[in-house]
Protein backbone atom coordinates (compact mmCIF):
# COMPACT_ATOMS: atom_id res chain seq x y z
CA UNK A 1 0.00 0.00 0.00
CA UNK A 2 1.16 3.67 -1.13
CA UNK A 3 0.79 5.70 2.46
CA UNK A 4 1.75 8.79 0.94
CA UNK A 5 -1.52 8.59 -1.35
CA UNK A 6 -3.53 6.93 1.59
CA UNK A 7 -2.39 9.88 3.30
CA UNK A 8 -3.63 12.62 1.01
CA UNK A 9 -6.89 10.67 0.14
CA UNK A 10 -7.52 10.25 4.04
CA UNK A 11 -7.09 13.98 4.65
CA UNK A 12 -9.24 14.92 1.14
CA UNK A 13 -11.90 12.78 3.08
CA UNK A 14 -11.90 14.63 6.05
CA UNK A 15 -11.66 18.34 4.97
CA UNK A 16 -14.32 17.03 2.50
CA UNK A 17 -16.49 15.82 5.49
CA UNK A 18 -15.57 18.93 7.69
CA UNK A 19 -16.94 21.55 5.23
CA UNK A 20 -20.38 19.59 4.28
CA UNK A 21 -20.62 20.17 8.11
CA UNK A 22 -19.56 23.59 8.15
CA UNK A 23 -21.55 24.02 4.76
CA UNK A 24 -24.49 22.84 6.49
CA UNK A 25 -24.02 24.29 10.09
CA UNK A 26 -27.86 25.13 10.16
CA UNK A 27 -28.68 21.85 9.93
CA UNK A 28 -25.57 20.06 11.55
CA UNK A 29 -24.91 22.25 14.73
CA UNK A 30 -27.16 24.60 15.78
CA UNK A 31 -30.18 22.08 15.98
CA UNK A 32 -28.22 20.06 18.51
CA UNK A 33 -26.89 23.30 20.33
CA UNK A 34 -30.71 24.37 21.14
CA UNK A 35 -31.97 20.95 21.96
CA UNK A 36 -29.59 20.46 24.44
CA UNK A 37 -30.08 24.29 26.26
CA UNK A 38 -33.42 23.79 26.33
CA UNK A 39 -32.39 20.49 28.38
CA UNK A 40 -30.19 22.68 30.47
CA UNK A 41 -32.76 25.43 31.00
CA UNK A 42 -35.82 22.65 32.29
CA UNK A 43 -34.11 19.94 33.57
CA UNK A 44 -30.92 21.69 35.06
CA UNK A 45 -32.42 25.14 36.14
CA UNK A 46 -36.24 24.51 36.48
CA UNK A 47 -36.90 20.93 37.38
CA UNK A 48 -33.47 20.60 38.58
CA UNK A 49 -33.42 23.17 41.41
CA UNK A 50 -36.48 20.84 42.99
CA UNK A 51 -34.44 17.21 42.60
CA UNK A 52 -31.72 18.48 44.75
CA UNK A 53 -29.10 16.20 45.01
CA UNK A 54 -28.31 13.54 42.24
CA UNK A 55 -24.98 11.28 43.26
CA UNK A 56 -23.85 13.80 45.72
CA UNK A 57 -23.59 17.05 43.14
CA UNK A 58 -26.06 19.42 42.25
CA UNK A 59 -28.37 18.00 39.42
CA UNK A 60 -27.37 20.70 37.33
CA UNK A 61 -23.65 19.58 37.98
CA UNK A 62 -24.90 15.98 37.45
CA UNK A 63 -26.77 16.41 34.66
CA UNK A 64 -24.11 18.66 32.39
CA UNK A 65 -21.65 15.79 31.66
CA UNK A 66 -24.41 13.33 30.32
CA UNK A 67 -26.13 16.02 28.12
CA UNK A 68 -22.79 16.83 26.65
CA UNK A 69 -22.11 12.83 26.11
CA UNK A 70 -26.01 13.01 24.20
CA UNK A 71 -24.58 15.61 21.77
CA UNK A 72 -21.35 13.86 21.07
CA UNK A 73 -23.51 10.64 20.61
CA UNK A 74 -26.15 11.80 18.26
CA UNK A 75 -24.09 14.14 16.12
CA UNK A 76 -21.25 11.61 15.41
CA UNK A 77 -23.83 8.78 14.65
CA UNK A 78 -25.64 11.18 12.95
CA UNK A 79 -23.11 13.19 10.65
CA UNK A 80 -21.31 8.88 9.44
CA UNK A 81 -24.76 7.84 8.70
CA UNK A 82 -26.26 11.10 6.50
CA UNK A 83 -22.70 11.43 5.14
CA UNK A 84 -22.19 8.07 3.75
CA UNK A 85 -25.43 7.48 2.86
CA UNK A 86 -26.00 10.22 1.02
CA UNK A 87 -22.41 9.31 -0.75
CA UNK A 88 -23.80 5.94 -1.61
CA UNK A 89 -27.66 7.34 -2.65
CA UNK A 90 -26.30 9.22 -4.92
CA UNK A 91 -23.80 7.08 -6.27
CA UNK A 92 -20.57 9.46 -5.34
CA UNK A 93 -18.86 6.51 -3.56
CA UNK A 94 -17.69 5.20 -6.88
CA UNK A 95 -15.09 7.95 -7.06
CA UNK A 96 -13.75 6.22 -4.00
CA UNK A 97 -13.81 2.42 -5.20
CA UNK A 98 -12.39 3.34 -8.66
CA UNK A 99 -9.51 5.49 -7.13
CA UNK A 100 -6.78 3.93 -5.34
CA UNK A 101 -7.78 4.77 -2.03
CA UNK A 102 -7.84 1.71 0.26
CA UNK A 103 -10.86 0.82 2.11
CA UNK A 104 -9.36 1.16 5.62
CA UNK A 105 -8.88 4.71 4.45
CA UNK A 106 -12.40 5.37 3.41
CA UNK A 107 -13.45 4.24 6.98
CA UNK A 108 -10.52 5.89 8.93
CA UNK A 109 -11.82 9.04 6.53
CA UNK A 110 -15.44 8.91 7.45
CA UNK A 111 -15.22 8.23 11.26
CA UNK A 112 -12.87 11.24 11.38
CA UNK A 113 -15.70 13.30 9.96
CA UNK A 114 -17.81 11.97 12.79
CA UNK A 115 -15.75 12.30 15.52
CA UNK A 116 -15.49 16.01 14.82
CA UNK A 117 -18.43 17.01 14.08
CA UNK A 118 -19.28 15.31 17.39
CA UNK A 119 -16.71 16.77 19.09
CA UNK A 120 -17.77 20.15 17.75
CA UNK A 121 -21.17 19.76 19.17
CA UNK A 122 -19.91 18.68 22.57
CA UNK A 123 -17.80 21.65 22.30
CA UNK A 124 -20.76 24.37 21.66
CA UNK A 125 -23.00 22.16 24.02
CA UNK A 126 -19.51 22.50 27.06
CA UNK A 127 -19.87 26.32 26.16
CA UNK A 128 -23.31 26.90 26.74
CA UNK A 129 -23.95 24.90 30.23
CA UNK A 130 -20.86 27.14 31.49
CA UNK A 131 -24.03 29.86 31.49
CA UNK A 132 -25.82 27.81 33.45
CA UNK A 133 -23.20 25.83 35.88
CA UNK A 134 -19.22 26.26 36.62
CA UNK A 135 -17.46 23.35 35.48
CA UNK A 136 -14.12 21.84 36.55
CA UNK A 137 -12.56 18.70 35.26
CA UNK A 138 -11.38 16.29 37.86
CA UNK A 139 -9.25 14.39 35.34
CA UNK A 140 -8.47 15.81 31.72
CA UNK A 141 -7.13 12.27 30.45
CA UNK A 142 -10.13 10.34 31.52
CA UNK A 143 -12.46 13.24 30.76
CA UNK A 144 -10.68 13.14 26.86
CA UNK A 145 -10.38 9.56 26.34
CA UNK A 146 -13.74 8.73 27.40
CA UNK A 147 -15.62 11.51 24.22
CA UNK A 148 -13.00 10.67 22.33
CA UNK A 149 -13.63 6.76 22.26
CA UNK A 150 -17.30 7.40 22.70
CA UNK A 151 -17.08 9.27 19.71
CA UNK A 152 -15.51 6.63 17.39
CA UNK A 153 -17.84 3.80 18.48
CA UNK A 154 -20.78 6.30 17.16
CA UNK A 155 -18.80 7.06 14.11
CA UNK A 156 -18.73 3.84 13.57
CA UNK A 157 -22.20 2.72 14.57
CA UNK A 158 -23.37 5.58 12.11
CA UNK A 159 -21.66 4.07 9.52
CA UNK A 160 -22.87 0.58 9.75
CA UNK A 161 -26.48 1.88 9.41
CA UNK A 162 -25.58 3.48 6.66
CA UNK A 163 -23.75 0.10 4.89
CA UNK A 164 -27.09 -1.58 6.01
CA UNK A 165 -29.43 1.21 4.69
CA UNK A 166 -31.38 0.87 1.32
CA UNK A 167 -34.02 4.19 1.89
CA UNK A 168 -33.48 7.33 3.83
CA UNK A 169 -36.15 5.77 6.12
CA UNK A 170 -33.12 2.95 7.71
CA UNK A 171 -31.40 6.13 8.64
CA UNK A 172 -33.77 7.47 11.22
CA UNK A 173 -35.14 4.05 12.05
CA UNK A 174 -32.20 2.94 14.15
CA UNK A 175 -31.69 6.46 15.59
CA UNK A 176 -35.17 7.06 16.89
CA UNK A 177 -36.16 3.35 17.85
CA UNK A 178 -32.37 2.25 19.14
CA UNK A 179 -30.41 4.85 20.15
CA UNK A 180 -32.89 7.52 21.60
CA UNK A 181 -34.09 5.29 24.54
CA UNK A 182 -30.67 3.88 24.75
CA UNK A 183 -29.41 7.14 25.65
CA UNK A 184 -32.26 8.55 27.79
CA UNK A 185 -32.10 5.15 30.24
CA UNK A 186 -28.32 4.95 29.53
CA UNK A 187 -28.08 7.14 32.80
CA UNK A 188 -27.53 10.90 31.20
CA UNK A 189 -30.75 12.13 33.31
CA UNK A 190 -30.59 10.17 36.51
CA UNK A 191 -27.97 7.59 38.74
CA UNK A 192 -28.82 4.24 38.06
CA UNK A 193 -28.61 3.60 42.13
CA UNK A 194 -32.23 5.88 41.94
CA UNK A 195 -33.68 2.34 39.94
CA UNK A 196 -35.48 -0.78 41.51
CA UNK A 197 -32.50 -3.54 41.90
CA UNK A 198 -34.07 -5.63 38.71
CA UNK A 199 -34.05 -2.40 36.72
CA UNK A 200 -30.27 -1.39 37.37
CA UNK A 201 -29.34 -4.75 36.33
CA UNK A 202 -31.06 -4.33 33.03
CA UNK A 203 -29.43 -1.05 32.48
CA UNK A 204 -25.77 -2.64 33.11
CA UNK A 205 -26.57 -4.14 29.49
CA UNK A 206 -27.16 -0.73 27.83
CA UNK A 207 -23.80 0.19 26.42
CA UNK A 208 -24.11 3.94 26.52
CA UNK A 209 -24.35 3.75 30.48
CA UNK A 210 -20.56 2.88 30.27
CA UNK A 211 -19.60 5.85 28.20
CA UNK A 212 -22.02 8.40 30.09
CA UNK A 213 -20.73 7.39 33.65
CA UNK A 214 -16.92 6.88 32.78
CA UNK A 215 -16.94 10.57 31.07
CA UNK A 216 -19.16 11.79 33.97
CA UNK A 217 -16.22 10.72 36.41
CA UNK A 218 -14.05 11.90 34.63
CA UNK A 219 -15.39 15.61 35.32
CA UNK A 220 -17.16 14.85 38.69
CA UNK A 221 -15.70 12.10 40.08
CA UNK A 222 -18.18 9.66 40.75
CA UNK A 223 -19.62 6.68 38.49
CA UNK A 224 -22.18 4.01 38.99
CA UNK A 225 -19.85 1.83 36.90
CA UNK A 226 -16.28 0.86 37.39
CA UNK A 227 -13.71 2.60 34.97
CA UNK A 228 -12.22 -0.63 34.25
CA UNK A 229 -15.63 -1.74 33.16
CA UNK A 230 -15.98 1.30 30.47
CA UNK A 231 -12.79 1.34 29.04
CA UNK A 232 -13.16 -1.83 28.38
CA UNK A 233 -16.67 -1.73 26.65
CA UNK A 234 -14.99 1.03 25.06
CA UNK A 235 -12.40 -0.84 23.10
CA UNK A 236 -14.76 -3.86 22.31
CA UNK A 237 -17.08 -2.14 20.71
CA UNK A 238 -14.38 -0.04 19.14
CA UNK A 239 -12.11 -3.17 17.51
CA UNK A 240 -15.44 -4.93 16.99
CA UNK A 241 -17.13 -2.35 15.15
CA UNK A 242 -14.30 -1.13 13.20
CA UNK A 243 -13.81 -4.76 12.01
CA UNK A 244 -17.36 -5.58 11.60
CA UNK A 245 -17.50 -2.12 9.34
CA UNK A 246 -13.90 -3.23 7.37
CA UNK A 247 -15.53 -6.75 6.36
CA UNK A 248 -18.53 -5.17 4.95
CA UNK A 249 -16.66 -2.73 2.88
CA UNK A 250 -13.82 -5.33 1.78
CA UNK A 251 -16.27 -8.01 1.17
CA UNK A 252 -18.25 -5.16 -0.60
CA UNK A 253 -21.71 -7.12 -1.71
CA UNK A 254 -23.01 -3.67 -0.24
CA UNK A 255 -21.30 -0.80 -2.47
CA UNK A 256 -20.27 -3.31 -5.47
CA UNK A 257 -22.96 -5.30 -7.39
CA UNK B 1 3.73 -1.96 -28.43
CA UNK B 2 2.66 -2.60 -24.81
CA UNK B 3 -0.42 -3.56 -23.52
CA UNK B 4 -2.96 -1.51 -21.74
CA UNK B 5 -5.58 -3.28 -20.90
CA UNK B 6 -5.84 -6.94 -20.93
CA UNK B 7 -9.08 -9.04 -19.80
CA UNK B 8 -9.15 -12.77 -20.27
CA UNK B 9 -12.05 -15.20 -19.71
CA UNK B 10 -14.16 -12.40 -17.80
CA UNK B 11 -17.29 -13.57 -16.28
CA UNK B 12 -20.02 -11.32 -14.33
CA UNK B 13 -23.58 -13.31 -12.96
CA UNK B 14 -25.04 -10.52 -10.75
CA UNK B 15 -26.94 -11.65 -7.37
CA UNK B 16 -30.17 -12.29 -9.13
CA UNK B 17 -28.52 -15.21 -10.92
CA UNK B 18 -28.31 -13.33 -14.28
CA UNK B 19 -25.35 -13.67 -16.52
CA UNK B 20 -24.25 -10.55 -17.91
CA UNK B 21 -20.78 -11.31 -19.01
CA UNK B 22 -20.12 -14.86 -20.59
CA UNK B 23 -16.38 -15.24 -20.63
CA UNK B 24 -14.94 -11.88 -22.23
CA UNK B 25 -11.60 -11.50 -24.11
CA UNK B 26 -10.37 -7.78 -25.04
CA UNK B 27 -6.87 -6.82 -25.57
CA UNK B 28 -6.02 -2.87 -25.95
CA UNK B 29 -2.88 -1.58 -27.15
CA UNK B 30 -1.27 1.61 -25.40
CA UNK B 31 -2.42 4.49 -27.23
CA UNK B 32 -5.45 3.23 -29.11
CA UNK B 33 -8.42 4.74 -29.70
CA UNK B 34 -11.26 1.42 -29.10
CA UNK B 35 -14.60 1.43 -29.35
CA UNK B 36 -16.49 -1.18 -27.10
CA UNK B 37 -19.74 -1.39 -29.38
CA UNK B 38 -23.25 -2.91 -28.67
CA UNK B 39 -27.10 -2.77 -27.71
CA UNK B 40 -28.21 -1.59 -24.88
CA UNK B 41 -27.92 -4.46 -22.33
CA UNK B 42 -25.18 -6.20 -23.71
CA UNK B 43 -22.96 -5.56 -21.12
CA UNK B 44 -20.98 -3.27 -22.10
CA UNK B 45 -21.22 -0.92 -18.24
CA UNK B 46 -20.76 -4.51 -16.93
CA UNK B 47 -17.38 -4.81 -18.26
CA UNK B 48 -16.22 -1.32 -17.76
CA UNK B 49 -17.60 -1.75 -14.01
CA UNK B 50 -15.19 -4.74 -13.62
CA UNK B 51 -12.21 -2.63 -14.44
CA UNK B 52 -13.26 0.20 -12.61
CA UNK B 53 -13.59 -1.88 -9.46
CA UNK B 54 -16.99 -0.99 -8.85
CA UNK B 55 -18.77 -4.51 -10.14
CA UNK B 56 -17.23 -7.49 -8.25
CA UNK B 57 -16.33 -10.08 -11.12
CA UNK B 58 -17.35 -13.46 -10.91
CA UNK B 59 -14.57 -15.36 -12.96
CA UNK B 60 -11.54 -14.13 -15.20
CA UNK B 61 -8.94 -11.34 -15.05
CA UNK B 62 -7.98 -8.02 -15.83
CA UNK B 63 -4.88 -6.00 -16.28
CA UNK B 64 -4.61 -2.39 -16.41
CA UNK B 65 -1.18 -1.53 -17.88
CA UNK B 66 0.27 -4.32 -17.05
CA UNK B 67 -1.26 -4.17 -13.43
CA UNK B 68 -4.01 -6.86 -11.89
CA UNK B 69 -6.86 -5.23 -10.80
CA UNK B 70 -6.58 -8.37 -7.89
CA UNK B 71 -2.99 -8.04 -6.71
CA UNK B 72 -2.05 -4.65 -7.54
CA UNK B 73 -4.97 -2.66 -7.34
CA UNK B 74 -3.54 0.73 -6.21
CA UNK B 75 -1.18 1.15 -9.20
CA UNK B 76 -4.02 -0.05 -11.58
CA UNK B 77 -6.32 2.03 -10.04
CA UNK B 78 -3.83 5.04 -10.58
CA UNK B 79 -3.24 4.35 -14.79
CA UNK B 80 -7.08 4.53 -15.29
CA UNK B 81 -9.65 7.58 -15.66
CA UNK B 82 -13.30 7.00 -15.25
CA UNK B 83 -16.05 8.80 -16.76
CA UNK B 84 -19.12 6.35 -15.71
CA UNK B 85 -22.72 6.38 -17.83
CA UNK B 86 -24.92 7.93 -14.59
CA UNK B 87 -23.85 11.21 -13.36
CA UNK B 88 -22.42 10.19 -9.88
CA UNK B 89 -20.71 13.37 -8.59
CA UNK B 90 -21.97 15.21 -5.15
CA UNK B 91 -24.96 17.27 -6.77
CA UNK B 92 -24.66 19.69 -3.49
CA UNK B 93 -20.66 20.63 -4.09
CA UNK B 94 -19.23 22.91 -6.31
CA UNK B 95 -17.72 22.43 -9.63
CA UNK B 96 -13.98 23.21 -8.65
CA UNK B 97 -14.43 21.60 -5.12
CA UNK B 98 -15.60 18.28 -6.47
CA UNK B 99 -12.71 18.54 -8.83
CA UNK B 100 -9.95 19.17 -6.01
CA UNK B 101 -11.50 16.32 -3.89
CA UNK B 102 -11.01 13.67 -6.64
CA UNK B 103 -7.39 14.82 -6.90
CA UNK B 104 -6.72 14.35 -3.51
CA UNK B 105 -8.01 10.92 -3.89
CA UNK B 106 -5.14 10.04 -6.63
CA UNK B 107 -2.52 11.58 -3.90
CA UNK B 108 -2.05 14.59 -5.51
CA UNK B 109 -1.08 17.53 -3.08
CA UNK B 110 -4.10 20.04 -2.61
CA UNK B 111 -1.39 23.14 -4.76
CA UNK B 112 -1.54 20.62 -7.74
CA UNK B 113 -5.38 19.11 -7.31
CA UNK B 114 -6.42 22.90 -7.52
CA UNK B 115 -3.90 23.11 -10.60
CA UNK B 116 -5.22 20.78 -12.11
CA UNK B 117 -8.54 21.24 -11.81
CA UNK B 118 -8.35 24.48 -13.28
CA UNK B 119 -6.64 23.43 -16.27
CA UNK B 120 -9.31 21.10 -17.28
CA UNK B 121 -11.83 22.94 -16.21
CA UNK B 122 -10.69 25.72 -18.84
CA UNK B 123 -10.59 22.59 -21.55
CA UNK B 124 -13.68 21.60 -21.34
CA UNK B 125 -15.07 25.08 -21.13
CA UNK B 126 -16.68 24.90 -17.39
CA UNK B 127 -14.00 27.66 -15.98
CA UNK B 128 -16.70 30.01 -15.47
CA UNK B 129 -18.84 27.44 -13.57
CA UNK B 130 -16.33 26.44 -11.09
CA UNK B 131 -18.52 27.95 -7.97
CA UNK B 132 -21.70 26.39 -9.36
CA UNK B 133 -23.38 23.53 -7.58
CA UNK B 134 -23.31 20.93 -9.49
CA UNK B 135 -26.52 20.00 -9.52
CA UNK B 136 -27.38 23.43 -11.57
CA UNK B 137 -25.53 22.61 -14.36
CA UNK B 138 -27.09 21.70 -17.34
CA UNK B 139 -27.27 18.01 -18.76
CA UNK B 140 -24.08 18.45 -21.47
CA UNK B 141 -21.90 20.40 -18.32
CA UNK B 142 -22.49 17.72 -15.93
CA UNK B 143 -20.94 15.60 -18.50
CA UNK B 144 -18.34 17.31 -19.50
CA UNK B 145 -17.70 17.75 -15.32
CA UNK B 146 -17.59 14.10 -15.49
CA UNK B 147 -14.51 13.98 -18.04
CA UNK B 148 -12.80 16.59 -16.41
CA UNK B 149 -13.03 14.68 -13.06
CA UNK B 150 -11.69 11.76 -14.85
CA UNK B 151 -8.74 13.43 -15.89
CA UNK B 152 -7.59 15.44 -13.01
CA UNK B 153 -4.69 12.69 -11.61
CA UNK B 154 -3.95 12.23 -15.96
CA UNK B 155 -4.48 8.84 -16.05
CA UNK B 156 -2.70 6.51 -18.90
CA UNK B 157 -6.16 5.13 -19.88
CA UNK B 158 -9.56 6.54 -19.72
CA UNK B 159 -12.74 4.93 -20.02
CA UNK B 160 -15.53 6.44 -20.85
CA UNK B 161 -19.15 4.95 -20.72
CA UNK B 162 -21.96 6.16 -23.30
CA UNK B 163 -19.94 9.84 -22.93
CA UNK B 164 -22.37 11.12 -25.56
CA UNK B 165 -25.30 9.59 -24.72
CA UNK B 166 -28.47 12.53 -24.61
CA UNK B 167 -25.61 14.91 -25.77
CA UNK B 168 -26.70 17.13 -28.62
CA UNK B 169 -25.26 16.70 -31.56
CA UNK B 170 -23.06 20.65 -31.26
CA UNK B 171 -21.79 19.67 -28.18
CA UNK B 172 -20.80 15.95 -28.97
CA UNK B 173 -19.18 16.95 -31.95
CA UNK B 174 -17.00 19.22 -29.79
CA UNK B 175 -16.30 16.48 -27.58
CA UNK B 176 -14.77 14.15 -29.67
CA UNK B 177 -12.52 16.69 -31.11
CA UNK B 178 -11.90 17.01 -26.92
CA UNK B 179 -11.34 13.33 -26.53
CA UNK B 180 -9.68 12.84 -30.02
CA UNK B 181 -7.18 15.75 -28.62
CA UNK B 182 -6.34 13.69 -25.27
CA UNK B 183 -6.10 10.26 -27.47
CA UNK B 184 -3.06 12.17 -29.91
CA UNK B 185 -1.22 13.46 -26.16
CA UNK B 186 -0.28 9.94 -25.72
CA UNK B 187 -3.95 8.26 -23.32
CA UNK B 188 -5.19 5.55 -24.00
CA UNK B 189 -8.75 5.07 -24.70
CA UNK B 190 -11.69 2.97 -24.58
CA UNK B 191 -15.53 3.98 -24.91
CA UNK B 192 -18.76 2.00 -25.06
CA UNK B 193 -21.36 3.43 -27.71
CA UNK B 194 -24.58 2.47 -28.82
CA UNK B 195 -23.57 5.36 -31.91
CA UNK B 196 -22.46 3.59 -34.71
CA UNK B 197 -20.89 7.01 -36.08
CA UNK B 198 -19.07 7.68 -33.10
CA UNK B 199 -17.56 4.20 -33.19
CA UNK B 200 -16.47 5.22 -37.03
CA UNK B 201 -15.26 8.62 -36.58
CA UNK B 202 -13.68 8.24 -33.34
CA UNK B 203 -12.00 4.88 -32.87
CA UNK B 204 -9.08 2.63 -34.30
CA UNK B 205 -10.09 -0.75 -33.17
CA UNK B 206 -13.59 -2.07 -32.06
CA UNK B 207 -15.07 -4.72 -30.44
CA UNK B 208 -19.28 -5.55 -30.36
CA UNK B 209 -20.18 -7.06 -27.71
CA UNK B 210 -23.76 -8.78 -27.61
CA UNK B 211 -25.65 -10.38 -24.95
CA UNK B 212 -22.66 -10.97 -22.82
CA UNK B 213 -20.27 -12.21 -25.66
CA UNK B 214 -18.24 -10.42 -28.26
CA UNK B 215 -18.87 -11.46 -31.57
CA UNK B 216 -16.20 -8.92 -33.33
CA UNK B 217 -13.23 -7.62 -32.37
CA UNK B 218 -10.48 -5.88 -35.23
CA UNK B 219 -9.99 -2.74 -36.46
CA UNK B 220 -11.84 -0.18 -37.54
CA UNK B 221 -10.89 -0.39 -40.86
CA UNK B 222 -11.58 -4.32 -41.78
CA UNK B 223 -14.89 -4.05 -40.07
CA UNK B 224 -15.63 -1.37 -42.81
CA UNK B 225 -13.84 -3.37 -45.43
CA UNK B 226 -16.28 -6.36 -44.46
CA UNK B 227 -19.09 -4.35 -45.79
CA UNK B 228 -19.83 -5.66 -49.23
CA UNK B 229 -23.95 -5.17 -49.08
CA UNK B 230 -25.45 -2.21 -49.75
CA UNK B 231 -29.16 -0.52 -50.21
CA UNK B 232 -29.61 2.14 -52.39
CA UNK B 233 -32.58 4.19 -53.31
CA UNK B 234 -33.59 5.53 -56.58
CA UNK B 235 -36.37 8.76 -57.23
CA UNK B 236 -37.29 7.76 -61.02
CA UNK B 237 -38.99 10.39 -63.34
CA UNK B 238 -41.28 8.35 -64.51
CA UNK B 239 -44.08 6.20 -63.27
CA UNK B 240 -42.61 2.71 -61.92
CA UNK B 241 -44.34 -0.53 -62.99
CA UNK B 242 -44.19 -4.61 -61.55
CA UNK B 243 -42.21 -6.41 -62.35
CA UNK B 244 -39.31 -5.06 -63.25
CA UNK B 245 -36.69 -6.20 -65.31
CA UNK B 246 -33.38 -6.37 -63.07
CA UNK B 247 -32.15 -9.57 -63.36
CA UNK B 248 -29.03 -10.31 -60.75
CA UNK B 249 -30.17 -7.25 -58.74
CA UNK B 250 -33.22 -7.67 -55.56
CA UNK B 251 -35.38 -4.78 -56.30
CA UNK B 252 -38.68 -3.76 -54.91
CA UNK B 253 -40.66 -0.94 -55.82
CA UNK B 254 -41.28 1.35 -52.87
CA UNK B 255 -43.81 3.75 -54.32
CA UNK B 256 -44.39 5.01 -57.91
CA UNK B 257 -41.35 6.85 -58.27
CA UNK B 258 -39.29 4.87 -55.75
CA UNK B 259 -37.18 1.78 -55.83
CA UNK B 260 -35.16 -0.15 -53.64
CA UNK B 261 -32.27 -2.21 -54.87
CA UNK B 262 -29.75 -4.40 -52.95
CA UNK B 263 -26.21 -4.33 -54.44
CA UNK B 264 -23.48 -7.25 -52.84
CA UNK B 265 -20.43 -6.26 -54.43
CA UNK B 266 -19.12 -9.50 -54.15
CA UNK B 267 -21.38 -10.99 -56.57
CA UNK B 268 -20.16 -9.38 -59.59
CA UNK B 269 -22.85 -6.54 -59.30
CA UNK B 270 -22.02 -3.13 -59.98
CA UNK B 271 -23.91 0.52 -60.00
CA UNK B 272 -22.76 0.61 -63.46
CA UNK B 273 -24.42 -2.73 -64.25
CA UNK B 274 -27.40 -2.09 -62.61
CA UNK B 275 -27.55 1.66 -64.30
CA UNK B 276 -27.50 -0.36 -67.88
CA UNK B 277 -30.65 -1.81 -66.58
CA UNK B 278 -32.51 1.35 -65.82
CA UNK B 279 -31.70 2.17 -69.33
CA UNK B 280 -33.11 -0.99 -70.84
CA UNK B 281 -36.20 -0.82 -69.15
CA UNK B 282 -36.57 3.17 -69.96
CA UNK B 283 -35.99 4.23 -66.38
CA UNK B 284 -35.16 7.39 -65.55
CA UNK B 285 -33.01 8.29 -61.90
CA UNK B 286 -33.38 11.52 -60.53
CA UNK B 287 -31.56 10.75 -57.67
CA UNK B 288 -29.92 8.55 -55.35
CA UNK B 289 -29.18 7.41 -51.86
CA UNK B 290 -27.76 5.26 -49.12
CA UNK B 291 -31.29 3.66 -47.05
CA UNK B 292 -28.94 3.63 -44.14
CA UNK B 293 -25.46 3.99 -42.30
CA UNK B 294 -23.45 1.17 -43.24
CA UNK B 295 -22.19 -0.15 -40.37
CA UNK B 296 -25.39 -0.02 -39.21
CA UNK B 297 -26.82 -2.71 -41.49
CA UNK B 298 -23.34 -4.63 -41.08
CA UNK B 299 -24.43 -4.63 -37.39
CA UNK B 300 -28.03 -5.93 -37.74
CA UNK B 301 -25.81 -8.65 -39.89
CA UNK B 302 -23.82 -9.68 -37.20
CA UNK B 303 -26.39 -9.66 -34.55
CA UNK B 304 -28.37 -11.79 -36.30
CA UNK B 305 -26.74 -13.74 -38.59
CA UNK B 306 -28.76 -14.29 -41.59
CA UNK B 307 -31.89 -12.40 -40.73
CA UNK B 308 -32.10 -8.90 -42.62
CA UNK B 309 -35.50 -7.32 -40.39
CA UNK B 310 -33.76 -4.30 -39.59
CA UNK B 311 -33.56 -3.08 -43.64
CA UNK B 312 -37.45 -2.82 -43.36
CA UNK B 313 -37.54 -0.27 -40.30
CA UNK B 314 -34.44 2.07 -40.75
CA UNK B 315 -33.98 3.17 -37.01
CA UNK B 316 -35.37 6.73 -36.65
CA UNK B 317 -32.37 8.29 -35.40
CA UNK B 318 -30.12 6.95 -38.40
CA UNK B 319 -26.99 6.72 -35.92
CA UNK B 320 -28.79 4.57 -33.59
CA UNK B 321 -28.95 1.10 -34.47
CA UNK B 322 -32.53 -0.33 -34.18
CA UNK B 323 -32.07 -2.79 -31.28
CA UNK B 324 -30.84 -0.06 -28.99
CA UNK B 325 -33.21 2.96 -30.33
CA UNK B 326 -36.35 1.79 -28.92
CA UNK B 327 -34.73 2.05 -25.38
CA UNK B 328 -32.22 4.80 -26.53
CA UNK B 329 -34.11 7.68 -24.51
CA UNK B 330 -32.86 5.86 -21.06
CA UNK B 331 -29.47 5.55 -21.51
CA UNK B 332 -28.46 9.14 -20.24
N1 LIG C 1 -27.04 -4.86 -10.74
C1 LIG C 1 -27.57 -5.68 -11.66
N2 LIG C 1 -28.28 -6.76 -11.28
C2 LIG C 1 -28.80 -7.59 -12.19
N3 LIG C 1 -28.69 -7.43 -13.53
C3 LIG C 1 -28.00 -6.38 -13.97
C4 LIG C 1 -27.41 -5.44 -13.07
N4 LIG C 1 -26.78 -4.49 -13.81
C5 LIG C 1 -26.98 -4.82 -15.09
N5 LIG C 1 -27.70 -5.94 -15.20
C6 LIG C 1 -28.11 -6.61 -16.45
O1 LIG C 1 -26.96 -7.01 -17.14
C7 LIG C 1 -27.10 -6.79 -18.53
C8 LIG C 1 -25.98 -5.92 -19.05
O2 LIG C 1 -26.13 -4.63 -18.51
P1 LIG C 1 -25.14 -3.46 -18.86
O3 LIG C 1 -23.75 -3.94 -18.67
O4 LIG C 1 -25.56 -2.28 -18.08
O5 LIG C 1 -25.43 -3.26 -20.41
P2 LIG C 1 -25.02 -2.06 -21.38
O6 LIG C 1 -24.15 -1.11 -20.63
O7 LIG C 1 -24.34 -2.71 -22.52
O8 LIG C 1 -26.30 -1.41 -21.79
C9 LIG C 1 -28.48 -6.19 -18.72
O9 LIG C 1 -29.36 -7.20 -19.10
C10 LIG C 1 -28.84 -5.66 -17.37
O10 LIG C 1 -30.23 -5.70 -17.16
MG1 LIG D 1 -24.46 0.83 -20.17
Amino acid sequence: MNMAIQWVSFKTIVVKEVRRFMRIWVQTLVPPAITIALYFVIFGSLIGSRIGQMGGYDYMQFVVPGLIMMAVIQNSYGNVVSSFYGTKFQGNIEELLVSPTAEVTILLGYLAGGVLRGLAVGGIVTVLALFFTDLSVESWPITISMVLMTAVVFSIAGFLNAMYANSFDDISIIPTFVLTPMIYLGGVFYSVDLLPDFWAKVSLANPILYMVNGFRYGILGVSDVSLGVSYFMLTLFMLGGFGFAMYLLTRGEKLRS
Amino acid sequence: MSVALEIKGLKKTYADGFQALKGIDLHVRQGDFFALLGPNGAGKSTTLGILTSVVSKSAGSVCIMGHDIDQDFQQAKQCLGVVPQEFNFNQFEKVFDILVTQGGYYGLSRALAKQRAEKYLRKLDLWDKRDTISRTLSGGMKRRLMIARALVHEPQLLVLDEPTAGVDIELRRSMWEFLTEVNDEGTTIILTTHYLEEAESLCRNIAIIDEGQIIENTSMKSLLRKLTREIFIFDTRNALQAPLELPGFTARIMDDNMLEVEIEVGKEQSLNKLFTLFDGAGIEVTSMRNKSNRLEEMFVNLLKPGNIVGYDKPAEDPMVVPNAAASSGAAS
